[in-house]
């Protein structure tokens, strides 16, 4: 059985149940104060070549790696070859072996190449890297991953920067209770209650980037991603009340005046 | 010597990775460099050599998702 206590992915535990990414905030100085409220301990980046006009360094200037874990990502990739090669440089850029695998299939929907995903994903982890990778929600596919070396699984709940939450909760659901893995909802939250709503349906952890850098006040944001994060979680544990069609007083009928 | 670095025809006096490095002011750290599609690890830098006409690519990490 997986651990339900405590988030451990490739050997590191994690307090955050919320990871964030570090793209599209209006300057690097938001993008610090929204890692700050979110409360997160891990952070994805991008690798890209460096600006030699303008020099290196930057992001990183922005980013305490004491406090947060790096994860590079293979985004922009549509081979396994190209995910293979960003992962290996993601590598020795950050010296870990954390990588959030991407092989995009359609550039419209960004909907992740699974084919080319499973085969990339079996190649790293023989490599040794600790491989979370971007996944459709489908529980055979899920499967299939961990099957091939993947530490966790993190399925879309809608597509990448859409804002559409999850959109199959079912099928999220389904992956939680047949597959023995840690899931991730990664992509498509818009707004606290998307984030709540995963972990309400018992997902490990919620990783969001658009969902917050986008928001009109993104620190603002940031912090209510880390409170849904935490409600709809303590939710899950707490156990819900099953729905029912029709009333059930919750004051009592003894002792009304008759 | 004329090297392709990011793409772009430069020339170079740099003998070594850690030389081009040093040359276009690329801070040390968190980047990493590939020679003809082979990554040079950090530890390689200053001894690793480069040739004219060497493609290299150096990245390194930028706000992403």
């Amino acid at each position: 059985m997986k651990n339900r206590e405590k988030l451990v992915v490739g050997g590191v535990e994690f307090t955050s149940r919320l990871w964030v990414g570090t793209g599209k905030y209006r300057t690097n100085e938001e993008m610090a104060a929204a890692l700050e409220a979110s409360g997160t301990e891990m952070v994805t980046v991008a690798v890209r070549r460096v600006d030699l006009k303008r020099g290196s360094g930057g992001l990183l200037d922005y980013i305490d790696t004491k406090r947060y874990r790096i994860l590079p990502n293979t985004a922009g990739c549509y081979s396994v070859e190209d995910a293979l090669r960003y992962a290996r440089l993601g590598r020795e850029a950050g010296l870990s072996d954390f990588i959030k695998l991407e092989v995009i299939g359609d550039e419209r929907t960004l909907f992740p190449d699974v084919m080319g995903l499973l085969t990339a994903t079996e190649i790293l982890a023989k490599e040794g890297f600790i491989v979370l990778p971007y996944t459709n929600d489908d529980p055979v596919m899920a499967k299939r991953l961990m099957d091939a070396g993947a530490a966790c699984v993190m399925p879309l709940g809608a597509p990448i920067g859409s804002g559409l939450g999850i959109r199959n909760p079912y099928n999220i659901k389904i992956i939680l209770e047949t597959v023995d893995a840690t899931v991730v909802v990664d992509a498509g939250v818009g707004t606290a209650s998307d984030a709540a709503l995963a972990m309400e349906l018992g997902c490990d952890a919620v990783l969001i980037n658009t969902g917050i850098a986008g928001a009109a006040d993104a620190v603002s944001m940031a912090a209510a991603m880390k409170h849904a994060v935490m409600a709809g979680r303590l939710a899950y544990q707490a156990g819900r009340i099953s729905k029912k069609l029709y009333a059930t007083a919750s004051s009592p009928l003894e002792g009304m005046l008759l | 010597m004329k090297l392709t670095v990011n793409g772009e025809e430069i020339d170079s006096r740099a003998k070594t990775v850690q030389e081009l490095l040093l040359e276009l002011g690329v801070k040390p750290g968190a980047v990493a460099v590939e020679v003809n599609l082979k990554i040079i690890k950090r530890a390689e830098h200053p001894a690793y050599p480069l040739s004219d006409g060497d493609t290299v690519e150096i990245v390194s990490f930028v706000g992403g998702g």
